[in-house]
Formats: C-alpha cells, structure tokens, sequence
C-alpha cells in the first residue's frame, strides 16, 4: 500500500525478541518518495555503569500503560515536527552487555525534524514510559535509580 | 478499584496486583497511599518515602493530588528507567 504523502506512520511495539534496524528501516521507507531523512537511535545493553560492571539487565514494564504512553508522545512528536513516520520498539526481558533494548526511528523530508524528534522521543521514552531496569553485578543485583540528568533533557521540550 | 505494582514497588508489597475497597474517605492518590501503608508493615515499606511514588491512573501518570473518583485501575511505581 502507498501511503499519500502526509501520512505519518506511527508503528509501537514491545517486544522480547530483537529487531532488525535494516529492516525496520525499511519497512519505514517502504513505497514512499516523500522521505528525505531516517535518523535511527538503539539503546543498547552496556556492561560499565557508574559504579560496577553490569553482566546483565532486566527490563519490566506496565503492559498497556507502556504503548499507550509511547502512542501519546509519538503523537506529540507528529505534531511538532514534519513527521513522515515514526517507529519505536522496546524490547521488556533479560538483556546481556551489547543486545540491543530500544530502538527510536523518525523519517521527515529533512534531517532537521528527525533528529530533534528523535532525540524528543528518546528523553521522554526515559522519563515517563513505564519501564524499569533492573542490574545484575558482581556486588549483587538492584533496580537502576533514575538520574536527574534525564530528567533535566526531558524538560528541555517543554513548550514554555 | 485494581491497583498494580511495579518494580520494587511490587516487590516491597509482595504482590503485582489486587483489588481494594478503600473507605469514602480516601480521595486522593496522597490519600490512596496512606491508607495502603497502614495496611501492613510490608506496604509501609514500599510507601515509606511516597514523594518518590509515581501514580498512573487508568494509564496516565497523576499527581499526589489526583482525585481517584472512578478510577478502574491506579498503578504505583518507583520513578521511570527505560530507554
């Protein structure tokens, strides 16, 4: 199916299993002319946190609550930025250092709205959609405390 | 009313889920979270420092101040770390 032209596909999903970015990418793109730019962010599972060395991550999230708080914030993107399509996958599970966790894709005529909204996206989907972390160490195992330096990137979208 | 638990929340109250009937006097999340501390020892703990507590009813985030009138479903759980 061609999309018309101002569309803006808006795909979500919470997923176990890994993505592919190529494809994902290209799934985004398919059929359409009118894409200019696709700026792609993956969050990936890292083993050097601030303190000790991370052998593994637990992601848990608020099934239901999670996609429509990702929908609303994918919508405000769309509203703000000359959006042609956006996708997010949050894998939920156990990850181990260098597997992917999150992927944010955005596609506009220009490179200008698909960065910015990336980066909206990605400062939102790290304060406010319901997901925890959970890290296993050599010290033991913890729920990851959120940082106000997320927090402080987030409110830098707030329309004043 | 259903109220979920997540994260360390849940684990500090033993439970992912319940159903609750808090008396008509309890009307706001503040409210919510004092009466659910009083109930046992293990619920004190989760709430101990309810500034850090996040609410979300029917799948949005509320304030403390939030009135739970109708509410189906609240949700408590510690600030977010996703991403």
């Amino acid at each position: 199916m061609i999309s018309p032209v101002t569309a803006c596909s808006v795909t979500i999903r919470i997923q176990q299993d890994d993505f592919d970015i190529a494809r994902e990418i290209a799934m985004l793109t398919k059929s359409r002319t009118d894409i200019g730019a696709v700026v792609s962010f993956s969050g990936i599972c890292r083993a050097d946190d601030d303190s000790a060395k991370v052998s593994a991550l637990t992601l848990e999230h608020y099934p239901g609550m999670a996609e429509d708080e990702i929908k609303r914030h994918a919508d405000e993107a769309t509203s703000r930025w000359p959006l042609n399509g956006v996708t997010i996958i949050h894998r939920v599970g156990r990850f181990m250092p260098g597997q992917n966790i999150v992927l944010v894709l955005t596609a506009s005529q220009h490179r200008q709205g698909a960065f910015q909204a990336a980066e909206f996206l990605m400062d939102y989907l790290k304060t406010s959609a319901p997901f925890w972390k959970k890290e296993e160490s050599a010290t033991g195992t913890g729920w990851v405390e959120a940082h106000t330096r997320d927090d402080e990137a987030a409110a830098r979208w707030t329309k004043s | 009313m259903k109220v979920k638990y997540f994260a360390w929340v849940r684990e500090r109250v033993g439970k992912a889920e319940e159903t609750i009937e808090p008396p008509a006097t309890v009307r706001t999340v503040e409210e919510l979270i004092a009466w659910l501390s009083g109930r046992s020892e293990a619920y004190a703990y989760a709430f101990e420092k309810p500034k850090v507590i996040r609410t979300a009813i029917d799948h949005t985030h509320v304030k403390s101040d939030a009135a739970i009138a109708g509410a189906r479903e609240i949700a408590f759980f510690p600030p977010m770390t996703g991403g």
